[in-house]
């Protein structure tokens, strides 16, 4: 169990995304990941690893680098909870070393003679991709973790896969003018949308944004999409307040 | 006053990091944002603009899109807490409104009579760059946020400008290929420079690796700098340790 | 200083509004040229202006190849800053960006001619060195982009008219606006781009400011359809 007090949370928190707005170093910025994480949970050892090109997981930061630690990450390439986190993108919690021999024949028994008693491992996931993983290893045999602390422990593994597309973006001072322009746009489409549907309904504005905003939900779109898509097609503008049962709209509105 | 709860802010840093790494849609997002920002400290109402090339800020999103809201925010081409933040790059806090007039003689009485008694601003930068501002509005008076507050409410701001980078790299594949060939190369770096260091001092490649961190740190510089130049720099290795 | 820029530019015949923006553009931004296409929803593709040859070349190839800068910009409705050609990876532009490189371009940047869903065309900067837009260089190249799209919509095409502003004025980019916008094309049936069109022709008949009678629309107090514009 993790028992983070709000400072706790808020100054890690605060740490990830002040560093992220700034010029950052990524490899810095990946150990400070592992040891909040090791901080966190209190585990012994926590380390990263990304897949190259060709799917080879490979070991970029870890609380503590020495060499015992870091063959643990080189052979999960064959077998091991990263392997496994990585291959099916959901993470692996609570694995007890001491029953996983049969899991895990050669990483269990290096893992436990180390002198860890449990291992977890959260996947660094970007859109339907995964990237590489999150490997914490654990003093305790088993129950570590309960839901929410899985959820915040793979909150901080997609926190690091955000800085690791972050540090080129931030670096690049003609990517943020494109992304302003863009970003403000698109909120002039969107003002231009409410307008259509206040209009096509007989509604105010502010219930226009609502009904557009839900209707991009309840059809799992995007908004901007859902907003541009209102001012080009007139039967969209309809559906949007339409009282109909989503697999019809959502059959409907793919062309 | 503290009013942040571990379980929210817990959720919250779930939710943001959850959405930053699958498809979304920036304005959306940033809607939510607000929306989390204003229930996270209490607050009545919460609006982010973001400036165009003219340095005029521009309506983005806000916790309620009623218009006396949009006026307020539209107000802040000409004064208010958020140009102040805009102007400055400094958060501007605990503003109680009915005493603000003096400062904001259109802003404070327009303000007060759509029933905020409070206002704050933080600014949207990156690398320094100021580029927009989160205005949040309190309906209980001035003095709501603690220091400990306004740092997770500039946090929350900065998530808004890692939306905006992110919203663009996310869909880059080049951009996720080229920046895991340069960690991973990075990472190689970090293994030869460990290596020099631990042969230079004669120290395990552990305790190299926490002496060249120390020293990155110490002088200020990237890690992965500081690797480079143990490669490249005869003599840098032997100095990492000093005795 | 935009429209001034865009007056000093000796008209002659056969020149209109438009060719004079491209020639104000590239001396503001010490480009080697600079070139307007439209682009519309519609399907309508086609290089409008262009300063000199060369650079109404790089425009005609962009459509010719069916990729490039402007093709970029307009579909994902952002400008492309393109500071080095040679710094791309070699499969954006695979053809387009050989061949731009062979007639001596190093940089290119295009900007969307839109307003919200509302697009016409784009602008596009070319310059003959690498290196980003500087300091101010790329909010006039914004503004250029702007009054470049006023143009396009009030197809002024004779010069001297107050369509070498911008659009909007600063207090006009206010919500109510765009929200009037969609509220005319509803109301009226027609494109975004018409509704916006028509709205400051009825400002502009009725002495009023764009944002007045963008206020009235979405009061209710003022409807396209039913009242003679």
């Amino acid at each position: 169990m993790i028992t983070a007090s709000v400072q706790q949370l808020a100054k890690i928190f605060v740490e990830i995304a002040d560093t992220l707005v700034d010029e950052f170093d990524v490899l810095d910025y990946m150990h400070m990941i592992t040891e909040r994480v090791a901080g966190l949970t209190g585990a012994p050892a926590v380390g990263m690893l990304l897949a190259d090109q060709s799917g080879r997981l490979e070991f970029v930061a870890g609380t503590d680098e020495n060499v015992t630690l870091v063959e643990l990450f080189v052979v999960q390439n064959g077998e091991g909870p990263c392997l496994d986190a990585f291959r099916t993108g959901e993470p692996v919690v609570n694995a007890d070393l001491g029953v996983a021999a049969a899991r895990w024949p050669r990483f269990a028994q290096l893992a436990a003679e180390a002198g860890y008693r449990s291992v977890h491992a959260f996947p660094m996931r970007l859109r339907r991709q995964v990237i590489g993983a999150l490997n914490v290893f654990g003093a305790n045999p088993g129950s570590d973790f309960g839901d929410d602390d899985t959820a915040l422990l793979q909150a901080l593994a997609d926190a690091a896969t955000i800085g690791l597309l972050q540090e080129r973006a931030v670096a690049r001072g003609d990517l943020l003018s494109e992304q302003l322009q863009s970003a403000l746009n698109s909120r002039v489409i969107i003002e231009q949308a409410k307008g259509a549907v206040a209009q096509a309904h007989g509604i105010g504005v502010d219930d226009a944004f609502k009904a557009i905003r839900d209707y991009a939900r309840r059809n799992n779109r995007k908004l901007t999409e859902v907003a541009n898509g209102i001012i080009t097609d007139p039967r969209l503008r309809q559906r949007v307040l339409a009282s109909r049962s989503p697999h019809q709209e959502a059959a409907h509105d793919r062309p | 006053m503290t009013t942040v709860s571990a379980e929210r802010l817990a959720s919250i840093f779930r939710e943001v990091a959850g959405t930053l790494v699958d498809d979304f849609d920036l304005v959306d997002f940033l809607h939510t944002l607000t929306d989390r920002a204003t229930n996270l400290v209490g607050a009545a109402a919460t609006g982010l603009l973001m400036a165009d090339p003219r340095g005029l800020l521009r309506y983005m999103a806000a916790s309620d899109e009623n218009a006396k809201l949009l006026e307020l925010l539209q107000l802040q081409n000409d004064e208010g807490p958020g140009l102040d933040a805009f102007t400055t790059g400094r958060p501007v806090v605990n503003v109680d409104l009915g005493t603000a007039a003096g400062r904001w003689p259109r802003f404070a009485p327009r303000a007060a009579s759509a029933g905020y008694r409070s206002a704050h601003a933080f600014p949207l930068q990156v690398r320094r760059q100021v580029i927009g501002v989160m205005n949040v509005f309190g309906a209980t008076g001035s003095g709501d946020f603690a220091a400990a507050d306004v740092s997770v409410m500039q946090a929350l701001t900065d998530v808004a400008a890692i939306g905006l980078l992110q919203a663009r790299t996310i869909r880059q594949s080049e951009v996720l290929t080229e920046q895991l060939q340069s960690a991973l190369h990075s990472r190689i770096v970090i293994e030869q420079s460990k290596g020099a260091v631990a042969q230079a001092c004669g120290v395990t490649v552990g305790e190299a690796f926490t002496a060249i961190r120390r020293y990155a740190r110490e002088q200020n510089r990237k890690l992965t700098d500081v690797a480079y130049a143990i490669t490249t720099e005869p003599g840098l290795a032997a100095r990492i340790i000093t005795r | 200083m935009i429209r001034d820029s865009i007056q000093a530019v000796p008209s002659s015949p056969g020149t209109g509004l438009l060719h004079r923006v491209v020639a104000a553009a590239t001396g503001a931004l010490a480009a080697s040229g600079a070139g307007v296409s439209v682009m519309t929803e519609s399907g309508e593709r086609g290089v409008y202006a262009a300063s000199d040859p060369l650079t109404e070349r790089m425009e005609e190839m962009q459509f010719v190849l069916g990729e490039g800068p402007c093709w970029d910009a307009f579909t994902l409705r952002r400008p492309v800053l393109v500071p080095d050609l040679d710094g791309e990876s070699p499969d954006r532009w695979p053809m387009y960006r050989p061949a731009a490189w062979d007639s001596g371009i190093r940089a290119v940047f295009s900007f969307p001619l839109q307003m919200g869903a509302m697009r016409l065309g784009v602008l596009d900067v070319f310059r003959r060195r690498t290196g980003s837009l500087a300091g101010e260089e790329l909010a006039t190249a914004l503004a250029f982009a702007e009054v470049t799209m006023t143009a396009l919509l009030d197809q002024h095409e004779e010069a001297g008219t107050g369509a070498a502003d911008g659009l909007l004025d600063a207090g006009e980019h206010r919500a109510e606006v765009f929200q009037a916008q969609g509220m005319v094309m509803v109301q009226l049936g027609v494109p975004i781009a018409e509704a916006m069109v028509r709205m400051r022709a009825y400002a502009f008949a009725h002495g009023r400011r764009l944002d007045e009678v963008a206020r009235d629309v979405v009061a209710r107090r003022l409807d396209f359809g039913r009242d003679r514009s």
